[in-house]
C-alpha cells in the first residue's frame, strides 16, 4: 500500500504540470501511468527520438520534483470511499491511497468506419507516429494520411521528414471551415508560427479538403484506397493508410469513480474539481484542446490539490485565451455527417468482437447492442467502438464497470480489496 | 550503430535495436498478421499505444500481451495467433 498526498494518473503534459507544481507546494506526489514513458503521446519519448525544447523543459521539471514515477501501470479498479486505487504493473499489484487524485488520462483517437478499415497496416495518425517514434522504419513506404484534424499536418510531417513518401493528405472538413480556423488563431502568434514551420516540412504535399476515404481493399493488407473528392470518385495505390478524425477523451476511470460527464468530456469546475470533490481533471480528458491547455488545466489542478488557491487563480486569464483554440478547432474538424454513410452492412463495427453494422442497426441502445451481439465487450470494453457508436447512433456510453483493462487474475487476487 | 536485442517470433530469429517495442519488432520482420479476429481475419497494430488491443500476441508464454507496450528484451519469445 502506497500513500500519497497527490496522486495523479497520466504522466503526458497535464499530468506533468500537476505534478510539478503540486510538489513545489510541497505536497508528496505520485504519478502513474499506462505508458512505458512519461511524456504521454505528444512528448512520447525513444531512444532515437529526443523531446523538443518545450517537452524537455517540463521533463526536467519533473525529474527534479522529486515526484514518484510509476510507468507501466494500469489502473484496473477504485474506491472513492476510501480513496484508493487498484492498479498493476508487470511485476505487481499495487493498492494507491491518495488524499486528493488528479486525472490527466488524456485521450485517444476517434475511429470512423468504413469498409475494410480492418485491414492490417491500417492505423491511426497518431497511431502511426507513436510506431515510428518506437522504430518503425517508414523510409520508402507510401503513406496516405486521412481523417481530420490539425494531426493530420503534423503526421504527414514527420513522416516525411523520416523518408516516407505521403501521396495526399485526405481532410473531410472544407477549406472554409479551415480558414475560419486559420483566422482564429491569428490571437495565438505561437500556434501561427506553428502552422508557418508546418507548411515547409510538408514541401509539395497535396492536402485535399472536403474529401474523404469511402473504403479500403487489399488481400493480406490495405493496397489502395477509393477516395471521395469535390470532382468525384478516385482510387490511390498505398502501402498503409494512417487515419483518425481527431481525439476523444479518455473518460472511463472518471466514469468508474462517479464523476459527472458532460458531453463526453469529464465535467469540471473553475478550480478542475470535477462532481466528487476530492477527484481533480486537467487536460484532454475535460475536453480536447491541445498541449497549451492541458499544461495550464495541469498547473491548476496541481495548486488546487495543494491548497494553493491562490497561485491557480494567477492562471485563470491564460486558460481562458488556451480555450479560445479549443472552441476554434472543435468546430472547424467537427466530422460531416456524410461520414455516417460510409459502413455498408458487413462493416466492422465493434473490431474486437467482429459486429457487423447489420446487427446494429435494429438496436436500440448500446446496451441492447451489447446483448444482442457482444458489441464494446472484447478486450478494448468498448474504446475503439464506443465514440464511433456516439457518432453513427448518438448512442451514450453504457456504464463503466471494473476491471477498467483486462486484468490477470493473480492481480485481482493479490489486490486487498476482495 | 545502436545496440541490438534478438527476440524469436514464431520460431525465427529477429533482431532489432534495443528499445524497439514488440510490435514494431514484428513489423520490422515483415510480420502484419498479429492476431486473428473472431471472425478469423489478419489484424495489426492499430492505436500504438496501448488501446485497441489489435496488437496482442503471446509474449513469453503470456498470452493477450499488447505488443505495442512492451519493449524487447534479450531472447524474448514472441507467438502470433
Amino acid at each position: 500500500m502506497t500513500q500519497a498526498d497527490v496522486l495523479i494518473v497520466g504522466a503526458g503534459p497535464a499530468g506533468i504540470a500537476a505534478a510539478v507544481r503540486a510538489t513545489e507546494c510541497g505536497k508528496q506526489v505520485t504519478v502513474l501511468d499506462d505508458n512505458l514513458s512519461e511524456g504521454g503521446q505528444i512528448w512520447r519519448g525513444a531512444p532515437l527520438h529526443p523531446a523538443t525544447a518545450h517537452a524537455s523543459k517540463w521533463l526536467r521539471r519533473l525529474k527534479a520534483s522529486g515526484a514518484t514515477l510509476i510507468p507501466g501501470c494500469r489502473v484496473v479498479d477504485g474506491d472513492p470511499g476510501s480513496r484508493t486505487l487498484q492498479a498493476e504493473t508487470d511485476e505487481a499489484a499495487l493498492d494507491l491511497k491518495y488524499d486528493q487524485l488528479i486525472l490527466a488520462t488524456g485521450a485517444r483517437e476517434l475511429f470512423l468506419p468504413f469498409p475494410s478499415w480492418t485491414l492490417p497496416n491500417i492505423t491511426g495518425v497518431g497511431g502511426i507516429q507513436a510506431l515510428v517514434k518506437s522504430g518503425l522504419p517508414v523510409r520508402g513506404k507510401r503513406i496516405l494520411v486521412a481523417g481530420s484534424g490539425p494531426l493530420l499536418l503534423a503526421v504527414a510531417g514527420f513522416l516525411r521528414k523520416h523518408g516516407a513518401i505521403v501521396p495526399a493528405i485526405v481532410e473531410q472538413t472544407t477549406l472554409q471551415q479551415l480558414m475560419g480556423f486559420g483566422l482564429s488563431l491569428a490571437g495565438s502568434p505561437g500556434k501561427l508560427f506553428q502552422a508557418a514551420s508546418l507548411k515547409a516540412s510538408l514541401g509539395a504535399t497535396p492536402y485535399w479538403t472536403s474529401s474523404w476515404i469511402t473504403k479500403a481493399e487489399g488481400t493480406t493488407r490495405i493496397e489502395r484506397v477509393q477516395i471521395r473528392r469535390p470532382a468525384g470518385l478516385q482510387t490511390l495505390d498505398c502501402d498503409a493508410l494512417a487515419i483518425a478524425f481527431g481525439l476523444t477523451p479518455n473518460t472511463e476511470l472518471a466514469s468508474l469513480l462517479g464523476c459527472d460527464l458532460d458531453n463526453g468530456s469529464v465535467a469540471v469546475d473553475d478550480h478542475q474539481r470535477t462532481s466528487r470533490s476530492e477527484i481533480l481533471c486537467a487536460g484532454e480528458s475535460t475536453g480536447i484542446g491541445g498541449v497549451d491547455l492541458s499544461l495550464i488545466e495541469g498547473e491548476i489542478a496541481g495548486c488546487i490539490a495543494a491548497g494553493r488557491d491562490d497561485l491557480a487563480k494567477r492562471l485563470f486569464p491564460a486558460r481562458r485565451r488556451a480555450r479560445h483554440f479549443a472552441d476554434a478547432l472543435k468546430q472547424a474538424f467537427a466530422p460531416r455527417p456524410e461520414l455516417r454513410q460510409l459502413p455498408d452492412a458487413r462493416t466492422l463495427i465493434c473490431r474486437c468482437e467482429d459486429v457487423p453494422f447489420e446487427r446494429l442497426q435494429t438496436c436500440a441502445s448500446w446496451r441492447a447492442a451489447k446483448l444482442h451481439t457482444r458489441c464494446g465487450m472484447g478486450p478494448c470494453q468498448g474504446r475503439v467502438c464506443g465514440p464511433a457508436l456516439h457518432f453513427l447512433f448518438a448512442w451514450a456510453p453504457d456504464s463503466v464497470r471494473p476491471p477498467l483493462f483486462p486484468v490477470r487474475i493473480a492481480a485481482l487476487l493479490a489486490s486487498s480489496r476482495k | 550503430m545502436p545496440d541490438m536485442v534478438n527476440i524469436v517470433v514464431n520460431g525465427q530469429p529477429v533482431s532489432v535495436p534495443s528499445g524497439t517495442t514488440v510490435a514494431v519488432a514484428l513489423l520490422i520482420g515483415g510480420v502484419t498478421h498479429f492476431r486473428t479476429s473472431v471472425a478469423g481475419e489478419p489484424r495489426s497494430p492499430v492505436c500504438g499505444m496501448g488501446t485497441c488491443f489489435e496488437c496482442r500476441l503471446t509474449i513469453d508464454g503470456l498470452p493477450h500481451s499488447r505488443s505495442c507496450q512492451i519493449q524487447c528484451a534479450e531472447a524474448m519469445e514472441v507467438v502470433t495467433s
